[in-house]
């Protein structure tokens, strides 16, 4: 029987309430969301925290919505909403892409996008997906609010940029015209974590990528971001074969461990083959919403 | 710590750890035993209940996250003698073997068929995706689930 060690439960009802009792706990106090990544850890003794401070009932961070042209997601948004959303399916479809292969629908019913990003896992796939779209998350303390964007949010494995007496509150996501976008996912059987993952985003402009983000799952320590393929990208018009080359790079720039789920080659492989299909569903959604 | 929940319509109070996981208090603090502890580690679906009429795990929930909600066992499936007929549909398509995964699949084929009444089979095979049947009979339990959407709406034609 696995069972978290003892501690001390406490339950938020508002943002200040959750920041007044992680300033009051001090640092072995820990926000507890959905829980399907904390409480794992805590019956594996991995995590131990003194105190959960429970945020399921800060009903005001569940939102998905667009707002100063940005799509702004509260943390406590949960799986199952950001897969049905159709604000997120016509601005951003990666996330209905990773959303609909993320553990299981039981799972997705409790699990929620702050808790997801916080955990900080390389083999999730929200954090590549906010990676590649640019995504900015509001930190929030006692004195206020901070943004960061998602390459200074994961400081590390299981690391993020949430300080003592703060938490994640809202993700958001700029919203800039001609977008399309595309998760794409290789699992070894329905919802298990990705053998390897890739994130697309891109933005085209008068015929040539204005903007683009790629971002990887589960090929390295952290979620890899390759800026390198996106410089080589930025402003030049879509093509397979420059997305061949994006391939190549993404192969290159990830750096994976061999495991149960398969050997580095092959992992280096699917990172490129997924960037690729990535890339070029991404176009395609993006070409399709210009005409 | 003290808790107040309501459990299959019945308001239910005790003290608990707050470490204690919600089918730990549904089979030992209140006797309902209906509820399967299986894996332990949110893969197989057996704890599976429904928790303001959603299906989540309830190896992976704490008992104190439930103050103010209402849970749903298997047990509140049957009334009066009378079978849900999604636990009808199990015993005419002989949707079980060994029976362990049984309570799980039965309370999220309940919610899939509240929000979906008549889900094609691979809406049903992703929605008993989080359930793990040994026995290997999933393609009796979605025939059952299909049994049952067919005749729930059979017997509700002004709906149509």
């Amino acid at each position: 029987m696995q069972t978290p060690a003892p501690f001390e439960y406490e339950r938020a009802t508002s943002v200040e309430g959750a920041i007044a009792a992680l300033e009051r706990l001090g640092t072995e106090a820990r926000i507890i969301a959905g829980g399907h990544s904390l409480l794992p850890m805590m019956k594996l003794r991995l995590a131990s925290p003194e105190h959960l401070i429970d945020i399921n009932e800060i009903t005001e961070l569940a939102y998905i919505r667009e707002q100063d042209d940005e799509i702004r997601i509260g943390a406590m948004t949960r799986h199952v909403e950001l897969l049905k959303s159709e604000l997120l399916a016509r601005r951003f479809p990666h996330f209905g892409d990773a959303e609909a292969e993320i553990a299981d629908p039981l799972v997705r019913n409790r699990g929620t996008i702050g808790g997801s990003l916080c955990q900080a896992d390389a083999a999730e796939d929200l954090s590549a997906v906010c990676s590649a779209a640019k995504a900015q998350v509001v930190i929030r303390g006692a004195g206020g609010e901070r943004m960061v964007g998602m390459d200074d949010f994961h400081v590390g494995p299981y690391m993020t940029a949430v300080g003592a007496g703060e938490m994640l509150t809202e993700v958001r996501l700029p919203v800039r015209p001609g977008a399309g976008s595309a998760h794409e996912k290789v699992e070894r059987r329905a919802g298990d974590w990705a053998i390897a993952a890739a994130s697309a985003a891109l933005w085209i402009d008068g015929g040539k990528i204005s903007d683009v983000g790629i971002a990887l799952s589960a090929v390295g320590m952290t979620t890899i971001h390759v800026t390198r393929a996106e410089e080589l990208l930025r402003g030049k018009p879509p093509s397979d074969g420059l997305f061949a080359q994006a391939r190549v790079i993404a192969a290159e720039d990830c750096s994976p461990s061999a495991d149960g789920r398969g050997p580095i080659d092959y992992k280096r492989h699917l990172a490129g083959v997924l960037t690729q299909r990535a890339l070029r569903r991404s176009t395609e959604r993006a070409l399709k919403q210009e005409a | 710590m003290h808790v107040s929940t309501t459990v299959n319509g019945e308001q239910v109070s005790g003290e608990i750890e707050p470490r204690q996981l919600l089918v730990h208090f549904l089979r030992e603090t209140l006797g309902l035993t209906g509820t399967h502890w299986g894996c332990d580690t949110s893969n197989c679906g057996a704890c599976v209940v429904q928790m303001d009429g959603q299906p989540v795990k309830s190896c992976t929930v704490l008992t104190a996250m439930c103050e103010g909600h209402e849970i749903r066992t298997v047990e509140a499936l049957e009334v009066d003698g009378r079978l849900d007929s999604i636990q009808q549909g199990f015993h005419e398509r002989h949707a079980l073997q060994c029976g362990f995964c049984t309570p799980g699949m039965l309370m999220t084929a309940r919610a899939l068929l509240d929000e979906n009444p008549d889900p094609t089979d691979h809406e049903i095979r992703t929605a008993i995706s989080g359930s793990i049947c040994r026995c290997t009979g999933y393609k009796n339990i979605v025939s059952a689930v299909r049994w049952a959407a067919d005749h729930e709406a059979a017997a509700s034609p002004q709906e149509v």
